[in-house]
């Protein structure tokens, strides 16, 4: 298990928390709060050791489109990219 | 006594709503009368597993274990939904002591002349193996609160699959008042691979799947008399049969109070020869409970 932070400028307040996803197979677990500052920080538990390069490159490709102040927790049990960027726009959805 | 359900037609299958398909919260939500479910220590309580991550596995916030109240048919319910998708739907530490705690609730409220209806969504290997004697503990808690609640109110399983029921959950599951399954549940004390791995290929070959669900399987079980109740995969029927369930009331005798029937049973077998499933079938088939 691999454990993980990024954290970036966010302007747009974040209206309630949300909850999306589990931590089976290929999936992962997101719970995104409200932060008490302008900025996103985003902590990630991995069971796939050794991508954090990838992880950089899915969160900065999130956070170019994404504004939101939150504090968003990360539990994966070896999603893809794709699949983490699926659910991070869920609870991106599922938080306005 | 209820008949199994027939199959699905096939414009039923095309219109039907898995229940199979669905998460432990999903199905909950889907199974409580509109707009009232609410959960209770949910994700952002951040109740997880303090073992998995010391073991370098990665836990969950809910420890795989959803606590949802609402009502069902109007009437109180609490659901425990196990997440089979998250370490097999393994009973930990904390989502042990979540169901036992809230077995407790209910049988304190019951005895306050507050019945809430108890219902188990069981999708688990059993004991969470890396949580060991925690995990046995809490199946312990959870069984001494099932049949202390059960004298109160009726307490009703589900298992759907697709990870079956399985170790001491299995037990749990024989101390529901009833029990309904779907053809693709399973549900047994011993997984088929522990079987196979402990007594060898040649008792039980944990690949084949059409042994297994012969043995495991639904259809299977409710023949046998184990369950009460055999429905199809769908969140409408699956909610009728539980709401009719719940109907029945406390049943006079558990299936788990008739030992002297079942000991009666197993002194016929004839353990000198290998019993055939349809030989089970036949000496089985006689439904004790009243």
């Amino acid at each position: 298990m691999e454990k993980l932070s990024f954290d970036y400028p966010a302007s747009q307040p974040v209206q309630q928390r949300t909850h999306v996803g589990v931590v089976g197979s290929g999936d992962l677990e997101v719970l995104l709060e409200p932060s008490s500052d302008e900025m996103a920080h985003v902590t990630i538990r991995t069971s796939v050791d050794g991508f954090g390069q990838i992880w950089k490159q899915v969160m900065d490709r999130f956070f170019s489109r994404y504004q939101g102040a939150a504090t968003i927790e990360i539990n994966d049990f070896g999603a893809t990219p794709g699949m983490v960027m699926l659910r991070l726009e869920q609870a991106a959805e599922g938080s306005r | 006594m209820m008949t199994p359900a027939n199959r699905l037609d096939p414009k039923q299958l095309l219109t039907r709503k898995s229940f199979i398909e669905l998460s432990a919260r999903e199905r909950a939500k889907a199974l409580l009368d509109e707009g009232t479910y609410r959960e209770l220590l949910g994700p952002f309580e951040r109740l997880e597993s303090p073992w998995l991550p010391m073991q370098g596995v990665v836990p969950q916030s809910d420890d795989g274990l959803i606590v949802a109240r609402g009502t069902l048919s109007g009437k109180d319910a609490a659901i425990l939904a196990i997440e089979g998708r998250f370490q097999g739907g393994s009973t930990g530490e904390v989502s042990g002591a979540k169901i036992a705690a809230a077995l407790e609730l209910a049988q304190h409220d019951a005895e306050n002349g507050w019945p809430v209806q108890v219902l188990l969504l069981l999708e688990t290997g059993g004991v969470r193996l890396q949580e060991a004697n925690l995990g046995l503990e809490a199946i312990a808690e959870i069984n001494s609160s099932m049949v202390a609640l059960r004298e109160h109110v009726p307490v009703v399983g589900v298992i759907s699959g697709m990870v079956g029921c399985f170790g001491g959950m299995a037990i749990t599951a024989a101390l529901c008042s009833y029990l309904i399954m779907t053809r693709q549940g399973r549900l047994g004390l011993n997984g088929p691979e522990v079987i196979e791995e402990q007594s060898g290929i040649e008792e039980f070959d944990s690949s084949d799947r059409q042994l297994i669900w012969a043995v495991n399987g639904g259809e299977q079980r409710y023949a046998a008399g184990f369950v009460d109740d055999l429905v199809e995969d769908d969140v409408k029927l699956i909610r009728e049969r539980v709401i009719e369930a719940f109907g029945r009331g406390v049943p006079c005798r558990h299936r788990s109070e008739q030992v002297e029937d079942y000991l009666e049973r197993l002194a016929t077998i004839d353990v000198t020869h290998q019993l055939e499933i349809r030989h089970f079938g036949r000496l089985w088939s006689k439904r004790v409970l009243s």
